[in-house]
């Protein structure tokens, strides 16, 4: 039950605007909008797990925080995917063994 | 190089670029993602007390990593199906926005096509398929099966795994598996500034939408901090650019 639930709330966001919106024009002003969706979306999520713990803001004795660091800076220096995950992965646990 | 070592080289690109096997090679540097994201939610999905049939079917059927992993929290604490399915709802209403943003390019195709495609939509595919879009100018229908089947399929392995090994793993933190979601974001993230050329205003509108989610999501539990954060920052990189 549950699971065919969620199943059915996720499948509608996902499906529904790719059905629609190819039928329709979009406005030139609705592409220009769309083309930062991908920026804020990401930014917001990792804005979230970054900063938010248990409903407070955290930035002092915040280990994720420390660990984006080298995370953002192997992302921007190799622009490689897993390379990035690699080292926010490490980086996290190493900071973990030493904090 | 040389004229005719580029002559071959940029034609075995535009044979391949469009194919489902290209797809395929594309998903690849997401793999260990969806590998340590979905072992992580078959770890906490069976210390949630679910069994290894109902694993499968999460993952079959939801494929969306924080949807399951909020469904095993919820169900552990045992939260009514309501409550979970309303939740659920919140977190992957982003979705909306990802499969807008893709619309344009399958325009051509049938809604039921369409369907096929927007099903296995996951954030990561999506964040691999726009940066396909912003160096091609289009996505191929057989690419975008090729990446979403590859990593639809990995994903359901991971779950898998995760529920056969989560038996014996009490502590998934200690191995930095909770930390692979954030790093992919912040992969994706810099990724599609970087290929992007418009840093300074992206990386307005990304702080935009860093400061407007974890505002909301103090105030307000749950994912909505989210939806709001990238309709308002999209919206303020919408009218920056429109303005200059």
């Amino acid at each position: 039950m549950i699971i065919i639930g969620s199943a059915l709330v996720t499948f509608l966001p996902r499906v529904l605007p790719l059905m629609v919106l190819s039928r329709t024009e979009l406005p030139e002003w609705g592409i220009r909008w769309l083309n930062y969706v991908p920026i804020s979306v990401m930014a917001a999520l990792v804005g979230q797990e970054l900063f938010v713990q248990d409903r407070q803001f955290s930035l002092i004795n915040n280990v994720e925080l420390l660990a984006a660091i080298p995370t953002v800076l192997v992302a921007m220096k190799t622009k490689s995917l897993l390379g990035t995950v690699v080292v926010g992965m490490v980086s996290i646990m190493a900071l973990r063994f030493f904090f | 190089m040389s004229q005719e070592e580029l002559r071959v080289k940029s034609i075995a690109t535009s044979r391949d670029e469009g194919s489902f096997m290209q797809g395929v090679k594309d998903c690849i540097p997401t793999l260990l993602g969806y590998l340590s994201i979905g072992f992580a939610a078959g770890v906490l999905e069976k210390t949630a007390g679910l069994s290894i049939l109902e694993i499968i079917l999460l993952s079959v059927l939801v494929y969306a990593g924080s949807a399951q992993f909020i469904a095993a929290g919820m169900i552990a604490t045992g939260s009514s199906a309501t409550a979970i399915m309303i939740t659920i709802f919140f977190v992957n209403l982003r979705h909306i926005l990802l499969s807008a943003a893709l619309s344009p390019y399958f325009r051509h195709l049938t809604p039921f096509k369409n369907m096929l495609i927007g099903s296995l939509l996951t954030d990561e595919t999506f964040g691999v398929a726009i940066n396909e879009a912003a160096q091609r100018n289009q996505i191929h229908e057989k690419w975008m099966h090729g990446l979403n089947l590859t990593a639809y399929l990995n994903w359901i392995f991971a779950n898998i795994a995760g529920a056969y090994f989560g038996q014996w793993i009490s502590d998934p933190e200690k191995f930095g598996l909770d930390f692979a979601l954030p790093a992919m974001f912040i992969g994706l993230l810099i990724l599609a500034i970087v290929s992007r050329k418009k840093v300074k205003l992206d990386v307005i509108v990304a702080i935009c939408a860093v400061v407007i989610a974890v505002a909301v999501a103090i105030v307000y539990p749950g994912n909505v901090g989210v939806i709001v954060a990238t309709v308002v920052a999209s919206t303020i990189g919408m009218v920056i650019e429109k303005w200059k």
